[in-house]
């Protein structure tokens, strides 16, 4: 038989929280599981272990005893912990909670908190975890290493709360899918596990929007890169079983009335989806939940968004209107600009605007985008002519 | 996190303070500076911030290609380009602010003297991948 990857990883942060909790110190029993790990992936193979929660954590814990003596070696100090690896030891819900608020310690960078949640909590690799970043494997493992160390200083007695995790598996799933590693999918799987753990709306409201959108995720790229507008998109393609699981998860979410910004986001996300066709979307609605989320997040990239809508709800004009009182240098400004002008009959200016909107893009799918829209608009202009 | 390069230049970038060429410098004044420049990749190595650094030979072609059947055209170096890249350091932070914080400090390399050189570094940002949430 083969490993079960997913399977196998989500034992990683109760095991670890069972070390914890029997006394070892975070960064070296980190490391114990991760060793652990590597040792199931091969002895699994020939025999899969009918407990294999006790085996990691027996097998986690003897690792963590042999680094432990070699430490004791060193520094010719005496081994701290029981020989005996802990038996019958039931992980809580509180403990492997309690993992994830470690790995959003306030005291780290978002980068930092980012590379030690995959590893900690989601048991993948510092090698995985490289190639999702783009980054060399050392940089990798000294960023893990470092936030380990911040963490076992001062980490114990103030870990993060929900709200810096809810943020921190927000960013995973926002950087979307490069290596091996699909860190979208990475992402839900965490917040799936988080909402196991914790009774919280904006927990499911952040899962209900990660589901949403990936749901549509395979009609927003063609298989050579370009960018599907949302208009465009073969709706065919939305996946309906992850949407009605979205939907549901948020109807519950919105049901306990503590509305926060990732239901409102999800709420927006959910009106979208549940669209057939991009004539029947509501977007009076759309543009009362963007009212509702600039409450909790008053953002220009809110507002931005916002002005779309409210070009769609109440035509270009108003749209244009929203606009106005946006900063300039908010990013997708030009974007947003050159599409309610077009839509408003301003072709000149549109073309002009789409063109800067390229100049400015932040990723180059985004520049061949906004390129290709204004060659589209200049084209058409000079055939008026 | 965002990735940016951290240009050096031999040719277009603004005069540098301490604006002596380098083989005017003394050899413990250059090993100073090599040094310098290995214990920063390896400072931010540590930080885990570090992507790549290279370093650039100066001497370039220009190559064209030149028909159906036709071996590419080559010409120059031309002396009069105004833009020379020497190298680069690849960095990989949280913030634009940082990405300044580091070319500051790496601008701080020492030249002649001992004393900075104050050299011009261009920073400029990586166009990412796009994102997920992004529509």
């Amino acid at each position: 038989m083969t490993v079960d990857d997913v399977e196998l990883r989500e034992l990683v942060p109760r095991v670890l929280s069972v070390l914890v909790r029997r006394g070892a110190d975070f960064a070296t029993a980190e490391d114990a599981v991760q060793e652990a790990l590597i040792r199931a992936h091969r002895a699994w193979q020939r025999e899969p272990p009918s407990d294999p929660q006790g085996w990691l954590i027996t097998v986690a814990w003897r690792a963590l005893l042999d680094m432990a003596r070699s430490n004791a070696a060193r520094r010719a100090r005496e081994v701290r912990f029981d020989a005996e690896p802990p038996t019958g030891v039931v992980p809580s819900a509180d403990d492997t909670l309690r993992l994830y608020f470690l790995c959003a310690h306030p005291d780290l960078t978002s980068s930092s908190a980012v590379a030690l949640t995959l590893r900690a909590v989601g048991g993948l690799t510092t090698r995985q975890i490289a190639q999702a970043y783009l980054v060399p494997e050392s940089t990798m493992a000294q960023r893990i290493s470092r936030a380990k160390r911040t963490v076992g200083r001062t980490g114990l007695d103030r870990p993060g709360d929900v709200g810096t995790v809810m943020r921190v598996l927000y960013l995973v799933f926002n950087e979307g899918y490069s290596g091996d590693v699909d860190l979208a999918a990475e992402a839900i799987r965490l917040t799936r596990q988080l909402a196991s753990l914790v009774d919280h709306a904006e927990v499911d409201g952040l899962l209900a929007l990660m589901l949403l959108h990936n749901a549509r995720r395979a009609s927003r790229t063609r298989p050579d890169g370009r960018i599907v507008p949302l208009a465009e998109q073969d709706r065919s393609m939305w996946d309906t079983e992850l949407i009605a699981e979205g939907v549901a998860v948020l109807q519950r979410a919105l049901a306990r009335d503590q509305l926060g910004e990732y239901q409102a986001q999800a709420a927006i996300a959910a009106l979208h989806a549940d669209a057939p066709r991009v004539e029947e979307t509501d977007w009076v609605q759309i543009v009362e939940w963007y009212d509702e989320l600039l409450r909790f997040a008053d953002t220009p990239i809110v507002r931005l968004n916002r002005a779309v809508a409210v070009g769609e709800a109440d035509g270009a004009p108003a749209g244009l209107a929203a606009l106005a009182d946006i900063d300039e240098h908010v990013p997708r400004r030009e974007a947003v600009a050159a599409y309610l002008h077009e839509r408003n009959g301003d072709l000149e200016l549109a073309a002009r605007l789409y063109a800067e909107a390229a100049r400015n893009a932040p990723n180059l799918a985004e520049r061949d985008h906004q390129m290709r829209q204004a060659a589209r608009l200049n084209d058409a202009l000079r055939h008026h002519r | 996190m965002a990735k940016y390069l951290l240009l050096k230049h031999y040719r277009g970038a603004p005069a540098p303070v301490n604006n002596v060429p380098m083989d005017q410098w003394t050899p413990d004044e250059v090993d100073a500076h090599m040094q310098f420049m290995s214990d920063f990749a390896t400072r931010l190595v540590g930080s885990g911030e570090f992507v790549d650094a290279q370093a650039l030979s100066p001497d370039g072609v220009w190559v064209r290609y030149d028909g159906e059947g036709r071996p590419p055209v080559t010409d120059g170096p031309f002396a009069e380009t105004k833009d020379l890249i020497a190298g680069w350091m690849m960095i990989d932070v949280d913030s634009y602010e940082r990405a300044i914080e580091l070319a500051g400090e790496l601008s701080a390399a020492p030249g002649a003297g001992g004393a900075p050189i104050h050299e011009w570094l261009e920073v400029r940002p990586f166009l990412a991948a796009p994102s997920t949430f992004m529509e």
